[in-house]
């Protein structure tokens, strides 16, 4: 617990040092460099927005008209035996398949629920921890002309859903809740 | 897929909302919600262009190499079927640095670098190599020591902490790269008498 409070606390500062002083010493020029990259924050930020907007706007949509509850309410006896807030589910379903739609969905678990909250942070925690799996297997087989891809998907599949319970088990010792 | 689950989101919650009588929400959230999107795609460029910035720096001095000498001994054990002085195992290294400290950008060109350097020594043109399955098990379970967008979203929404899942946001992706790497292990050679 204490270990994973310092390296929250430190992850950031240690960063913000380290790599403008290494990149000092390697005779870059620190500031520009840095402007020059900083410009990408704006593009990004434009770029995810029809993303967010089209995720966001289903998933509202779909929790605002009580589909959401119903949903919830059928897998309760599933999610409750695992201790797994019912909430999260559309995230888990989604993380594997898109990175922008995954993003959209933490958006709005955040917006709703409020960062503190359990739903919040366990949200956040599972946004950080996998990665687009599908998407990464179809480009990276696929630059090379790979059709059979063997135990690749199972695999994949084992870490994000490994990932996803570590997540919430990880959360509820940590944060509690 | 994706396609699919947007779609169901949306006509379900539609259906739901019209068969319990209160349509108007449908509109009155959708509006809400696109709203909120522009908002939040807005008020995260702060972090973002800070981010960006810094990891533009930690591309130019060449960071990615100093990590790559801690990730090698790692990667010589877990990739004992490609040779030590490969190139492949090179690329490996570097797309595998360059996706924990977040250069995304950067790590794709080696990634697929590796992919084609792999395919050399892959026997079976159309068939996935051991080595390949193993490299795109740590590529999609073993990401991003600092989740910057999320911490962006964080911050937007008021967090009091919006750091304090960093730490949480690493032991679990620990766990997952444990698990796949364990999978991999294992399934291996189930799936090797297959062809």
């Amino acid at each position: 617990m204490y270990v994973l409070t310092q390296i929250s606390r430190w992850a950031i500062p240690v960063l913000l040092f380290i790599i403008p002083f290494y990149a000092y010493l390697k005779k870059v020029n620190v500031y520009e460099v840095f402007v020059e990259g900083a410009q990408e924050g704006i593009t990004t930020a434009f770029k995810i927005l029809p993303f967010l907007v089209g995720m966001l706007v289903a998933i509202s949509v779909f929790r605002a008209s009580g589909a959401m509850d119903y949903l919830i309410r059928f897998l309760a006896p599933a999610t409750n035996f695992l201790g797994i807030p019912g909430e999260i589910l559309p995230l888990a379903v989604m993380r594997p398949l898109s990175g922008s739609g995954a993003l959209g969905i933490t958006a709005e678990l955040i917006h709703q629920f409020g960062p503190d909250s359990f739903i919040g942070r366990l949200a956040s925690t599972m946004q950080g921890s996998t990665d687009t799996t599908f998407y990464v297997l179809t480009v990276y087989f696929g630059s090379v002309g790979i059709i059979k891809y063997r135990h690749a998907i199972t695999v994949g599949l084992i870490a994000d859903v490994s990932s996803f319970i570590a997540s919430v088990i990880i959360c509820r010792l940590y944060f509690g809740g | 897929m994706v396609n699919i689950i947007w779609l169901i989101l949306l006509l379900s919650g539609i259906i739901v909302a019209g068969l319990n009588g209160n349509i108007e929400v449908v509109t009155e959230s959708a509006f809400k919600a696109a709203q909120t999107g522009v908002q939040i795609s807005l008020e995260i460029i702060g972090i973002m262009t800070l981010w960006l910035g810094l990891l533009k720096l930690a591309e130019k001095s060449g960071l990615v190499g100093l990590l790559s000498k801690l990730v090698r001994p790692i990667a010589v054990l877990l990739f004992p079927s490609i040779p030590k002085d490969s190139p492949a195992l090179g690329s490996i290294i570097m797309n595998l640095s360059a996706n924990i400290l977040g250069l995304g950008n950067a790590a794709t060109p080696f990634g697929l670098k590796a992919m084609s350097q792999l395919q050399e020594l892959n026997p079976h043109k159309t068939v996935a190599s051991d080595a390949m399955i193993t490299f795109l098990a740590l590529n999609t379970s073993c990401i991003t020591l600092i989740p910057a967008m999320v911490i962006s979203l964080r911050v937007q929404e008021g967090s009091a902490n919006p750091v304090e899942i960093v730490g949480t946001t690493i032991l679990a992706t620990a766990c997952g790269t444990v698990c796949a790497v364990s999978a991999d292990i294992i399934l291996r050679k189930k799936y090797r008498s297959r062809f």
